[in-house]
Parts: C-alpha cells; structure tokens; sequence
C-alpha cells in the first residue's frame, strides 16, 4: 500500500486527538464503525453559540487513511455551523488525502462520523428543549 | 581442457553476461517475496512489473497480456488446457510437428470428450494446406500451431493460418518458444490477423531456465493450472521466480534488440554450413521451406543419428539428434515421421542450431571433424554390410 | 550499523545463501546445457547436477533420490499432490479431508477439487492451531482417499501431529499428503519413520532460490498421480518442463546446508525468538497467536489488541514484517488462520507475524522490541477502543453501528 504524502502527514502528526469531557457544555459524540471491520471512529464536536462548531477532537482505530480521514474533517469542521459540516462529503476528504479505491470506505466513514456527532447533537439539544 | 563447441541453441541457450547481472541482486540483497507489502516485497514486485513491461515491448503487447510461468511447458499446458476448460468439448486442432508438451495435453483432452484433429504437414514440414482447411471446416474451438518447429527450424505462416481459425471462430494459440528472437514477432501485429495467445521462453533466448510467459489476449478465458494465492491474476498461483523473471525480461529486450543482425550473421554460417554438409553428401529437412536462420538439420543415409552426435560431442561439438526433450526416447523423430521422412532415415537426423558467439572457424572446423567422422563411420557400416 | 527495514518475515521468503548463490551461477553460466541433451557433455553435466541436488534433498528428509520430483515450488507440488492424486485414486472414493489453516495452495485446490465432484471437509483446528485427533478421526468415512495436513504453520508456526496423523491414515489405508514448505530446516522429517505418502518442499523458505520446489512421491508403498503438466516426460513423467538446473542445484545446496546447520541454527534462533517473546510480553494486552510449546522457533505471532493492524504495519515500517500470510496480505481481510483459532476478527486484524531466519541478530531483536513499544503506545493513544477500555467498557456489550 502507498500513500499519499497528505496521509502520511495526518498519520504522522494526526491533529486535535483527544477527548473531551463528557459533561464538557455542547459537547457531542459520533461513534461510527465496528471493530470487527476494522475501523472505529469517534469523532467529538464542541459546538458554542449560534451552532458554530468551536472545537473537534477524534480518535481512530483503522488504518493510516481512517487515521487521516478523521484528523481532516476536525480541521475542516471547526468554524462551521452544524448544518454547514454537514455539506463535507466524502469524495472532499478522498480527493483532498488521493485515497486509492480500496480506502474510500475510509471517507464514508469520516463523514459518517460528522452526522453522527450532529445528530447526537441534535438529539441532546432537543431533549433539553423538551425537558 | 578445451571447451566443447556449443551447436545446440535450440534446446537451450547460455544465459547473456547482462541477464546475469540483472539477475544477481534479486539472489541477493533483493530476496523479497513480491506478494509481501514492506520495502522488500515492493522493491520485488517492483522488478516483475519492469519485467513485465520488458516482455510486453520486446513482444509489441501490453503488459496486462502477459502472463508468467515456470517455462515453455508449462504456458503450453495452461493455454490449452486451461482455454479448453472453459469451452463447451468440440474440435482441438494441433499440428503433428507440435512440441510434446502441446502434443500431450492434447492427447489428454481427446481422452476427455475433445476430437482432436492432427494437421499433417507437407515434405517440407509446413502444414498441409488442404489437410488444415478441411479441419477447419469442421469449426474446431481451438487451434495452436507452432510458429517455428523447435527441429526443422521451419516456419509457418502463422498469420494467414491464424486468419483462417478466425474466419473458422477458433481461439489460436501459437507456440513461439524457438521463434522468438529468430524472428521478428509482434502480437499486436499476429492478435490482429487472428493469433490470441503466444508462449515464449526464457531459456531459449539467453534467459535463464525456470521462466516463460504466455502472452494471451484477454477475451481468452483460461482456467488456472495451479491453483492457490492467486498470483498472475489468478491465472498461475505460486511465489514468483523474482530472479528468472528480471532474467526473461531482460533477454527478451536484448532478443528483440539483436534479432535483426543475429539473423543475418546465423544465415550467413547456415549457409556455409549447408554448403559443406550438401558437399559432403547430407540430406537436409525442410529445404524447400522457410527456416530459422539458425537451424540445419540433417542426415547421412545409413549412419545412424545417435551414433554420429556421440562421435561428434567426443570431437568436441554439442548437437543434438532430435529435440532435447524427447531424446530420451528413442523412437525416430515425430516431426520428420510427419513429413513422411523413412523411419530409417529419420533415425539418422542430426539438429546443428546456431546461436550468438558461433563463428565461421567453428563450422570450418566442424566440417572437418564431419568429413572425417562420417568417413570412418561408412566404412565401419560399409565392412558390416 | 542496523540495516532498515530489519527483516523479520523469513516465512514469507528467505535470502539466497550467499553459499547456494555461488553454487548456482555456473550453471547459468558455463554449465548451462538442458539437462535433458542426452548428446553432448552440456546436458550431461547439467543433468549429473541435478541429480546430486535431489539426493541432497531426500537427504534431508531421509528419503530415496527417486522418490523425489521438482516441481516449480511447494504451490505447483500442492497442487499436483492433492489434483494427481484424487485424480488417479477417485475409483475407490472421492473425500478428502484438510484443514481451514491449510496454505491457499492447499486450500484453492481443494476448492477446485470439489468443482471436480470431490468432497472436502475442512477441519477445524483447535484454539492452540493444532488438529484435535479425536476430530480428525471422527472425519475419516468409509470413502475418503486422501487427507493434507501441513506440517509447520506459516503464520502461526505450530507443529501439527504429523507422526500421528500418518499412523492413523495408514491403519485406514487413506493417503496423507503433508505441506512441509514451512518445516524444512526447521524441524527433523525423516520419511522413513513418517507414514507419510506425499510432501511438498520449497527452495525458498530455506535459503534457496524462489522458482523450485519438489514432491515426495512414496515408492514403499507405491502411490501413484495423475500428472498435471505434460509433455516431454521429464521427472519419469509426473512433471513435464525443462528442468531449470541452476535453481535445482541451488535447492540441493540450500537443503544439504539446512542439514549440516539446523541443529545449531534453531537454538540460536530460538533463543532471539524468546528475547523478543519476552521484550513484546511487557506491552499490555499482547496476546500469543498459536501454541507455544509445539511450534517452530522462528515464528512468533502476537496480537496487540485495540490497535488496528494496517495502521500498526505502517507505524512499524522499520520492521518487515506481515500481517495475515504474504500470499493473502493484499487484501484487507483479517487472517482466516487466526479466524480458524477462533480469535475474534479485531484481535486478528491487529496480529503481526515475526519470523527469524539465519541472518537475523540480537541488535535487530532489540531494536524492534523498542520500535513497538513506542508504537504501539502512540496507536493506543489514538484509539477508542483502548480508551473505552481503559474506562472499563466491556466492548463485547457496545452496539456497533453497521456500515
């Protein structure tokens, strides 16, 4: 397998590793993929006023391009809105790294991961509005 | 001790000076297993793709075309039995001048619900005209006619017999081990008059022994010989022979490089030879055909072939009396039983083939040692008689 | 001075000995003829050649020279073992028994077998890597003709119950084939004592050239095969093709060394095996792939939980190593040997294969022992799983969303 000099560089020196705390204001979690196939992802979001994503942590278990799929879109989420993260796809993560084929399961998965921080976020926020 | 005189081309060649040194680190410091994904598997993979691609331009295919094996025998084997396993059974159509190892699996196929028609040739040892289109008539579903006969050193008109199997809707196969480096051969050129698939050998062209290829165009579907790991897109399984394969690349090239002027410098010593050989009362085979500029083969009424190259090889010349691989058989030659030679003259055939490195001296020289050999050996049969 | 990457996959392939390299160039130099030129000296020599190399070879194994046939590896022996015979032999029945960690040479052509009409039960293995006799035992019908059990392992090393197996395939008159590609050098085989009918070699598992192998074919009792490559007739007809002598001397001489050295060699080997054994033993959470006690001493396999294998390959790139078996690592599956143990698949896909050889030194051992607890340090630091472990989360119990 060869990778890209951009992957590399993510694997290498992977940004904004880490966890939040749990009970950290604005805090959302996704968790995406199983073990067993061979990526998990867990991307954190820490959203602030008006919805603005201020800060991202992640930590992967995959392969050198999960690891690089989830550095990138915590550099690419900070300073959106929730809504506006949602407009990444895939195919930016896979162009901006030059994933092989094999490794597009990689981008899917990183974007995955956005919606389900956002959605956990949506789903935390909407309980508080109806309790 | 002198070096015997090396007359014997056509069953195998020394491997060339640069083919060793190509070869020499991967039975080094290049060891990698090309299937493993560290350095030291890619750096082997590597050197198969360039080889690879080596074969592929010396031979005017794309390199997806090529397929690796262990040697001429086996690339016969995998065409022919590996295209017929994925055909409904019908007509195989081989010549009788084949090599053994397309002969025999041939054989092996008659004995599994294949009808397999024998194409006979002619005094010449080119196939019989009529004898293939009545087989073709009959819209056999695959063909394999050799390109240059490994004994006779006689050529076929490949492209206009493939065209034919082509307007016939028969896949075509052609073994071109001895022709390869003889001639100029292209496949793109030979897959456009109708020739689908094309075996060469390393061995036979300043290789190493141990790697051939198939050359096949890909609406062929084969079935793989052998089976397991998947290697050759699946079409040949096993650990590639990173060393033999960098060496076949490289021969190829330097084949196709030489090919032109090797051609016309053996041509020049054949004829020398043959003049000689006519002189000293020789019958020569396949005459009246087109030939390998390398190949002469010959005979001396009533001296018996097997005896002569004894004689011969303790003089200090390596010939043969009959293909390599059969000489252990001691049954005439197959190739001149099909060009309707007598049985005993048959069994007095001596094969000279030429190579890179023969000189003018060596056939001088030869003909003397002949003259005398011969000589000796009908007066012995004359007091016999 | 360390060379980088220090190789450490001595079971994918070996180097040439420098001392089989040198024995082989004449013959693709000087002493180049066709071994099978019955006229001249060229062939001549190239055949006496051969023919000191297959004795060297049944040496090793304690074998006849004429029981032994070269092939163009331990795949095409693989092959011709287990097509040749189910073909020859399918008169008196058509199962075959072997086992899911059998090599894909072995494995495929079962596969081909069956499309053939042959049946195949694949055994399972123990959760050490060894077959259970009473298993294989039970497996064995009145119509099974032939069973393929591997000797040594290539991923996990184990040391299957060759002796016994073969004990109980001749007391039911069934025909055993062993691949013993992986065993050569390695451990003693002595085919008279072995009730084995057939075993495939290769050259370059033990310091021999890549492109030749060889089968054992018995000839006390006599087992018969139907070839599968034809032609000349070479190798009294089981294998037809020019015999590539260069290679085949280079088998003879990689084989005698393995004779003259092995003894020596795997103790030495042994002992770098258990110094890494025991620097990777002090990471938390490794665990040990196959058995231990029965196992060949070059191999060690171990997983390194919640880190992921491709990631761990790439971290540990000053290592040649291999994850999975060479012949299968292109793909992203996780090891069917390892799956056959019945390790779940994340601890398979964080398995690494360490296989030492000949060459292999203390420095290197240190090295990599260094190399990994750096590394996988970090990966566990970047890994959630390690995390949710670590906060005491049962992973077994997580709902893992499907993608």
């Amino acid at each position: 397998m060869t990778y890209s000099v951009k992957v590399l560089d993510h694997y290498e020196n992977p940004r904004n590793v880490g966890s939040f705390g749990k009970e950290e204001e604005g805090v959302a979690t996704g968790m995406v993929g199983a073990p067993a196939c061979g990526d998990v992802m867990k991307l954190q979001i820490k959203v602030g006023k008006g919805g603005v994503i201020e800060d991202a942590k992640f930590k992967t278990y995959g392969c050198g391009s999960a690891i690089a799929s989830s550095s990138l879109v915590t550099e690419w989420v900070k300073g959106r809105t929730i809504d506006q993260a949602l407009d990444i796809k895939n195919t930016q993560i896979a162009e901006e790294l030059a994933l092989p084929p094999v490794k597009i399961h990689c981008s899917i998965l990183a974007e995955d991961a956005i919606k389900a921080a956002v959605a956990d976020y949506k789903k935390k926020h909407s309980d508080h509005a109806a309790g | 001790m002198f070096a015997p005189i090396y007359f014997d081309h056509n069953a195998t060649t020394p491997a060339d000076p640069a083919v060793i040194d190509a070869m020499l680190p991967y039975l080094s410091t290049q060891f990698g297993n090309a299937s493993s994904r560290h350095e030291y598997g890619r750096a082997a993979r590597r050197a198969i793709d360039e080889a690879r691609n080596r074969v592929a331009t010396a031979l005017g295919a794309h390199a997806t075309e090529v397929v690796f094996t262990s040697g001429g025998s086996e690339a016969n084997n995998l065409l022919i039995k590996g295209a017929t396993a994925c055909l409904k059974p019908g007509l195989l159509a081989v010549s009788a001048i084949e090599h053994p190892c397309v002969i025999k699996p041939a054989e092996q196929l008659a004995r599994r619900g294949w009808t397999l028609a024998r194409v006979a040739v002619d005094a010449a040892g080119r196939i019989d005209v009529d004898d293939y289109a009545a087989a073709m008539a009959h819209k056999p579903r695959l063909v394999s006619l050799m390109l240059a006969n490994n004994e006779t050193g006689v050529i076929q008109d490949i492209e206009a017999l493939a065209g034919r199997a082509r307007a016939a809707g028969a896949w075509f196969h052609t073994d071109a081990v001895q022709a390869v480096g003889k001639l100029p051969v292209d496949f793109r050129r030979l897959n456009a008059a109708g020739v689908h698939a094309l075996t060469l050998s390393g061995h036979k062209i300043g290789g190493p022994k141990g790697a051939a290829a198939l050359i096949v165009d890909k609406r062929v579907e084969l079935e793989p010989l052998i089976a397991g790991g998947g290697h050759e897109r699946g079409l040949r399984s096993g650990t590639e022979n990173v060393a033999a394969i960098v060496g076949l690349g490289v021969a190829c090239q330097l084949a196709a490089e030489r090919q032109a002027a090797l051609a016309v410098d053996l041509g020049q010593l054949r004829g020398k030879l043959e003049r000689g050989l006519l002189g000293l009362g020789a019958t020569l085979f396949g005459q009246a055909a087109d030939r390998l500029s390398n190949t002469v083969y010959f005979a001396f009424a009533g001296i018996d072939g097997e005896t002569l190259v004894g004689q011969l090889d303790r003089a200090g010349y390596a010939v043969a009396s009959g293909a390599a691989c059969s000489s252990a058989n001691p049954e005439p030659s197959h190739v001149l039983r099909a060009m309707g030679v007598a049985p005993d003259l048959a069994r007095s055939a001596v094969r000279v083939s030429l190579g890179r490195g023969n000189t003018g001296g060596q056939i001088e020289g030869f003909l003397g040692t002949l003259q005398l050999t011969v000589g000796r050996l009908q007066q012995l049969t004359a007091m016999a008689v | 001075m360390l060379k980088l990457p220090i190789y450490l996959d001595y079971s994918a392939t070996t180097p040439v000995d420098p001392r089989v390299a040198e024995k082989m160039i004449p013959y693709l130099v000087e002493k180049f003829g066709n071994p099978a030129s019955r006229s001249h000296s060229f062939g001549w020599e190239a055949e006496a050649a051969i023919e000191e190399a297959r004795e060297e070879v049944a040496r090793l194994v304690n074998a006849d020279p004429k029981e032994i046939v070269w092939t163009s590896g331990a795949t095409e022996s693989n092959n011709l073992a287990l097509k040749g015979a189910a073909q020859f032999y399918a008169g008196k029945g058509r199962h075959l028994i072997t086992m899911k960690t059998e090599h894909k040479a072995v494995l495929d052509t079962c596969r081909e077998l069956e499309r053939q009409g042959f049946t195949v039960t694949y055994l399972d293995v123990m959760e050490n890597g060894l077959l259970d006799i009473d298993v294989f035992k039970a497996a064995l019908r009145p119509d099974t003709i032939l069973v393929s059990a591997m000797f040594v392992n290539n991923e996990i090393g184990v040391i299957q119950p060759i002796a016994e197996i073969g004990e109980i395939c001749r007391s039911k008159g069934v025909l055993l084939h062993v691949d013993a590609a992986q065993a050569t050098g390695k451990v003693v085989i002595d085919l008279e004592a072995l009730k084995v009918d057939l075993m495939s070699f290769s050259a370059h598992k033990t310091y021999g050239p890549k492109g030749i192998g060889a089968l054992y074919v018995r000839r006390k009792p006599r087992v018969r095969l139907t070839a599968q490559m034809h032609g000349g007739g070479h190798e009294r007809g089981f294998r037809s093709g020019t015999l590539p002598t260069h290679q085949i001397v280079g088998m003879g001489e990689a084989f005698r060394l393995a004779r003259l050295e092995m003894g020596a060699e795997n103790e030495r080997i042994r002992m770098l095996r258990d110094r890494l054994l025991k620097g990777v033993s002090d990471i938390d959470e490794v665990y040990v792939n196959g058995d231990l006690e029965r196992r060949v001493p070059h191999n060690l396999n171990a997983s390194f939980a919640y880190v992921e294998g491709e990631s761990l390959l790439m971290a540990i790139k000053d290592l040649a190593v291999s994850s999975g078996s060479a012949c299968t690592s292109a793909s992203l599956e996780p090891s069917y040997v390892l799956r056959a143990l019945g390790r779940e698949d994340e601890l398979a896909h964080s398995s690494i294969r360490f296989t030492l050889g000949r060459f292999t030194t203390a420095e290197e051992i240190d090295y990599a022992i260094r190399l990994l607890h750096d590394k996988i340090g970090r990966l566990r630091e970047l890994s959630p799983l390690w995390e949710m472990v670590q906060e005491g989360v049962d992973l077994s119990t997580v709902q893992w969303a499907a993608h």
